[in-house]
C-alpha cells in the first residue's frame, strides 16, 4: 500500500491530494498558507471571482452533515470559477445500497476533476484517492477521528495573522481531543510550523492514550494548561462519536473545562481564542468569551475560504509539468 | 514602429524612461486622458511604473498587478510560484488608466492584466506603456509607447534588472521556446 505521503504528493513533487497533514513537508504548509494569503484579498474586489478552475468540476461529497466546511468548500471553488456539485450522499445512493466504488465510478464518468470528502469514517478520504483514476485530485474535508487538514491550516493561518512567528508561541487544545480531528491535524500542522510548545487539556477519558508521542504536553487541570498561552484552541464535545459514558453531563464538563472570562484572564494578555464550531455556548465556551474582544471565531471562518481556494488550486495545478 | 538595431545591453534605461514620459505626456494630452492612474505589472512594470509616475509628477503611487490568477497556461503548469497579490489603492471604475510593463513579447501578459484590472471595476481607458517591445506578438495587442523596439528570435530574450540600477539584460536560450 502506498503511504500517505506518496499518495499525497505526485512524481512532479506537487500535492495531488490533500489527505492529512502528517508526513507533509513544512514548506509546503508555508506555501499554502502564502497562496492562501494571495487569494484572501478576492473576497474584497468588484469582482470576487478569478478565472483559475474555469471548466473545471468540483464535487463536494459529503457522507456526513456539515454546514460550515461544505458551503467554504463550495464558496472558495466558486471564487476560483469551477463548476460545484454538492452531493449529500447519506441521503442518497449508499440508502439504496450503492458502495462508495460505484457510487465513484459514476462520478467518474460525469468527467469530474476534484472531490472535497467528508466522511464518519477515518481513512475514507484516503481510500477514495487510492482508487480514483489519476487526474482526480481528492481532498479530505474531515474523516471520522482521523484528519481534518484545511481546519488546521485555516486556524495556522488566522494564529499566523495575529501572531506572525510561530516558533515563539505556547498553543492549548483544550477539550475532547479523543474524538477530534481537528486536533489531530492542528497537533501536525502546529509542530511542523514550528510551534515549540503544543498543549493539550482535557479530561482523562477524553485524551487518546500516547499523545504525548506527538510531542505535546497533557494537562488535565484547566487553569495551569491555560497559564500564558498564546493562542487557545477550543474543541466542541463530540457526543455523536461518544460511545460509554465518558462524562458526568455538560453542566459538570463547563464547570471544570469551560473557557470563561475568569480562565481566559490565565492565559498571555494578547492571546487568542479559537474554536472550528460549530460552538455549543454554555458547554465548552463562554458566551462573553465566543463573543468577545479575544475571540476570532468568525475570522476563522473567512480565512477558510482563502485557504481553501489555495489547496483547490494547488491539487488541481499539481497534474501540470 | 521603428526598430533600433542598438543592443539593449547599451541603452540606458533612465534616458529611455525619459523619453518615454515625454511621449506619454503628448499621447495622454492629445487623447485627453488625464489625470491617469498608473499600475505596473509585477515585479518590473512596477519598478518602469513608479519611474514614470515620477517623470510624469503624478504623486499617487502607482498600483502593482499580480497576474498568477489570470494567466492562460495554468492547464500546462500549474499555479504559478507565489508573488505578492494585486495591491490597487484607488478605484477603477470611471479613472483613466496608465498600464506599464517591462516587456511585451506575445501579449498574454498585457491580456491577463488587462482582465485583472476589470476585475476591480471599469476603466474610462488604458493606456499602454512598456520599456521594450521585443517583437513576436501572439494576440492582437500593440504599446501605445515603447522605449525601444526590437525584432528578437524567440531564443533571445531581454530582461529587465533592478530595481536599483535599471538596466537591460541579453540573453540567449539553448533549448527553443
Amino acid at each position: 500500500m502506498k503511504k500517505e505521503r506518496d499518495l499525497q504528493i505526485n512524481a512532479h513533487g506537487r500535492l495531488q491530494h490533500f489527505l492529512t497533514i502528517e508526513g507533509l513537508p513544512r514548506e509546503l504548509l508555508i506555501e499554502i498558507l502564502d497562496r492562501a494569503e494571495g487569494f484572501a484579498g478576492i473576497g474584497g474586489r468588484a469582482v470576487k471571482k478569478v478565472p483559475l478552475l474555469r471548466g473545471k468540476t468540483i464535487v463536494n461529497l459529503f457522507f456526513e452533515p456539515s454546514t460550515r466546511t461544505r458551503t467554504t468548500f463550495e464558496l472558495a471553488a466558486k471564487r476560483l470559477s469551477a463548476d460545484v456539485l454538492n452531493l449529500n450522499i447519506e441521503s442518497s445512493s449508499a440508502k439504496k445500497g450503492e458502495t462508495l466504488l460505484d457510487t465513484l465510478r459514476n462520478l467518474e464518468a460525469m468527467h469530474c476533476d476534484m472531490f472535497v470528502v467528508r466522511h464518519h469514517l477515518s481513512g475514507a478520504a484516503h481510500f477514495i484517492a487510492r482508487h480514483v483514476t489519476p487526474h482526480i485530485s481528492v481532498i479530505n474535508g474531515g474523516d471520522g477521528r482521523h484528519a481534518h487538514p484545511t481546519q488546521a491550516m485555516l486556524d495556522a493561518y488566522t494564529i499566523r495573522r495575529h501572531k506572525r512567528d510561530f516558533t515563539r508561541l505556547k498553543v492549548a487544545v483544550v477539550g475532547d481531543i479523543l474524538h477530534s480531528r481537528v486536533a489531530r491535524s492542528e497537533i501536525h500542522a502546529l509542530k511542523t510550523l514550528g510551534v515549540p510548545e503544543v498543549r493539550v487539556v482535557g479530561p482523562r477519558t477524553l485524551i487518546p492514550a500516547g499523545v504525548e508521542t506527538l510531542g505535546v504536553r497533557v494537562f488535565h487541570d484547566i487553569e495551569t494548561g491555560l497559564r500564558d498561552v498564546d493562542v487557545i484552541v477550543m474543541l466542541r464535545l463530540q457526543t455523536e462519536r461518544m460511545r460509554g459514558a465518558l462524562l458526568p453531563g455538560a453542566a459538570e464538563y463547563f464547570h471544570l473545562y469551560g473557557l470563561t472570562p475568569a480562565r481566559l484572564k490565565l492565559a498571555h494578555p494578547d492571546a487568542i481564542v479559537m474554536h472550528p464550531g460549530p460552538i455549543n455556548r454554555g458547554v465548552e465556551i463562554d458566551s462573553q468569551v465566543a463573543d468577545g474582544v479575544r475571540s476570532v471565531i468568525l475570522q476563522q471562518v473567512s480565512h477558510g475560504i482563502a485557504v481553501r481556494m489555495a489547496v483547490m488550486a494547488m491539487t488541481a495545478g499539481s497534474q501540470a509539468n | 514602429m521603428k526598430r533600433v538595431k542598438t543592443a539593449p545591453e547599451d541603452r540606458d534605461v533612465p534616458k529611455m524612461l525619459t523619453g518615454m514620459a515625454a511621449d506619454l505626456r503628448a499621447f495622454l494630452k492629445s487623447n485627453g486622458r488625464h489625470p491617469v492612474a498608473v499600475i505596473g505589472v509585477r515585479t518590473g512594470g512596477v519598478w518602469i511604473a513608479d519611474a514614470l509616475r515620477r517623470h510624469l509628477n503624478i504623486h499617487e503611487p502607482p498600483g502593482a498587478l499580480n497576474i498568477a490568477y489570470h494567466r492562460d497556461d495554468f492547464e500546462r503548469v500549474g499555479i504559478h510560484p507565489t508573488v505578492e497579490p494585486s495591491n490597487l489603492p484607488f478605484t477603477i471604475t470611471d479613472r483613466h488608466i496608465l498600464l506599464v510593463d517591462d516587456i511585451l513579447y506575445t501579449g498574454r501578459t498585457v491580456r491577463a492584466a488587462l482582465n485583472e484590472i476589470f476585475d476591480y471595476g471599469r476603466p474610462a481607458s488604458v493606456t499602454l506603456a512598456v520599456l521594450v517591445d521585443r517583437g513576436g506578438r501572439e494576440l492582437p495587442i500593440r504599446a501605445d509607447i515603447a522605449g525601444m523596439s526590437l525584432s528578437l528570435k524567440p531564443r533571445e530574450h531581454v530582461k529587465l534588472l533592478g530595481p536599483d540600477p535599471l538596466r537591460l539584460s541579453l540573453m540567449k536560450s539553448t533549448k527553443t521556446a
